[in-house]
């Protein structure tokens, strides 16, 4: 039988957390493009699509993850359409993420004082006019802590995707301990793996919040 | 026809009616104040002029076209009359330039070089030239209003609205916000002036109106207006400034 070194665990539970950098990164970014559109339903001035986007926003955040995975996974079949552990699990972490910075940042849209949107109403600006000029990048002072903060939930949810057999850090740590029957090395590395990812993003999350805080400047 | 014109003018939040059919006319280079208790309603009929909110009964025209919810209108409505806040309302995030700069940008689609120019031009009437690149956090209170006043004047309005525009500031600082506010006035802008400043209301205004309970319960010439109360309710609230 063969003798699996410490670097032997290492180096193919880095290769693995390639795809966990990955899908985080897909689910961040396009769940990101995603959220901004439910935003925009989300503090629109129709009634319905606020009711929309407020239903899309509960229904992500009100079921667990794991079975919007499993769904994606099995729906996407069911619905004869191609698919794969990657592509069910990039989808159901992008919408996932979508409906969380969507209520992130509606937080923060509707901190802008009302007075930004009366002042900016008077000049004549229209709705989109007054979103682009003038509250959004207000309101993105703000969101950048938190949402940097979110991405840290986005990395730890990509390892409920080990569970439709997405081989990414976590799969990849349990394929491992099999093989070499020492499963406290193997999960321990990788716990480290995903704190040395996720410990950089909350502690600069954490050291913008306190800036925002300290100094209101531009 | 009065450049602003308000006839059987009814509003309600909810159940509380907050003005009771107020008939006004405003004509073009006039400069009225209205003058009140708080929560007589000035500020709601100064909003109802530009549309920030909805009334349920009358009717408001600014030349002749009917001010109504609908978006288009409103937009329309909003070039031809500007409105100045008790809060300054300034754009954090832009410099006082770039305040002044923007809605003719984007509104009226002047080119950047022009916007520039009016910019510059706005707020050296304000006495602001200097400041252009100062962000709003870096001006008083008083220099933040008069940013403001040239970010409504950049849009070249017949008409501005200002409500209670000197009430946060500082009282050494009020002053230079009403000679910018009397250099308008006699430069011929219709001004609609919510106002706690007596002295400026007898002084610049042609016409004061005093609102009572929702309604127009005074109205004339400021010598008449101040020196000969006719109703109790106004001899009150004139007594009980001093
Ligand atoms: N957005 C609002 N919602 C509900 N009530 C309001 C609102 N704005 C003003 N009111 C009420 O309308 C009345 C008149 O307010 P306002 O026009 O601000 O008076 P003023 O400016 O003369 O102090 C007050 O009773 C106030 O509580
Ligand atoms: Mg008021």
């Amino acid at each position: 039988m063969m003798e699996f070194t410490l670097w032997d665990v290492v180096r193919n539970l880095l290769l693995a957390a390639r795809w966990t950098i990955a899908l985080s990164l897909t689910a961040f970014v396009l769940g990101g493009v995603v959220g901004l559109v439910v935003l925009f339903g989300r503090v629109s001035k129709s009634k319905r699509l606020r009711v929309a986007a407020m239903g899309y926003i509960e229904l992500f955040q009100g079921t667990p993850l794991l079975m919007q995975l499993f769904l994606a996974f099995f729906g996407l079949s069911l619905l004869g359409l191609p698919t794969s552990p990657w592509f069910a699990a990039a989808l159901a972490l992008t919408l996932w993420t979508s409906a969380f910075l969507a209520e992130i940042w509606r937080g923060c849209v509707e901190a802008v004082p009302r007075g930004q949107w009366e002042a900016s109403a008077s000049l004549a600006m229209g709705y989109l006019q007054q979103m682009r000029y003038v509250i959004l990048p207000q309101a993105l002072r703000v969101t950048i802590a938190p949402t940097i903060g979110f991405s840290v939930q986005v990395i730890k949810g990509t390892a409920l995707a080990s569970i439709i057999g997405f081989t990414e850090l976590s799969k990849a740590s349990t394929i491992i301990t099999n093989a070499t029957f020492k499963p406290f090395t193997v999960y321990a590395v990788t716990a480290l793996l995903y704190f040395a990812l996720c410990w950089p993003l909350s502690a600069w999350s954490h050291r913008l919040e306190r800036k925002l805080g300290a100094a209101h400047r531009h | 026809m009065p450049l602003i014109a308000i006839e059987g003018l009814h509003k309600r939040f909810g159940s509380n009616e907050v003005l009771k059919g107020i008939d006004l006319g405003i004509e073009a280079g006039e400069v009225v104040a209205i003058i009140g208790k708080s929560g007589s309603g000035k500020s709601t009929l100064l909003r109802c002029m530009n549309g920030l909110e909805a009334y349920q009964a009358g009717k408001i025209t600014v030349e002749g076209t009917p001010v109504t919810q609908d978006e288009t209108d409103l937009r329309h409505l909003r070039l031809r009359v500007g409105m100045i806040f008790q809060q300054f309302n300034l754009f954090p995030h832009l410099t006082a330039g770039r305040n002044v700069m923007l809605a003719p940008m984007i509104v009226k689609g002047t080119a950047e070089a022009e916007a520039r120019t009016i910019a510059a031009k706005v707020l050296e009437r304000v006495g602001l030239g200097q400041k252009f690149d100062a962000f709003p956090d870096q001006l008083s209170g008083g220099q933040q209003q008069r940013v403001a006043i040239a970010r409504a004047l950049a849009m070249e309005p017949r008409a501005l609205l200002c409500d209670e525009i000197t009430s946060a500031l500082d009282p050494e600082l009020v002053n230079e916000v009403l000679q910018v506010v009397k250099g308008l006035a006699q430069d011929g802008m219709t001004l609609a002036m919510v106002t706690h400043e007596m002295r400026f209301a007898r002084d610049v205004c042609d016409r004061v109106i005093f609102m009572h309970l929702g309604k127009v319960h005074e109205i004339g010439p400021p010598s008449e207006v101040f020196s000969n109360p006719r109703t109790p309710e106004l001899q009150q609230f004139l007594g009980q400034l001093h």
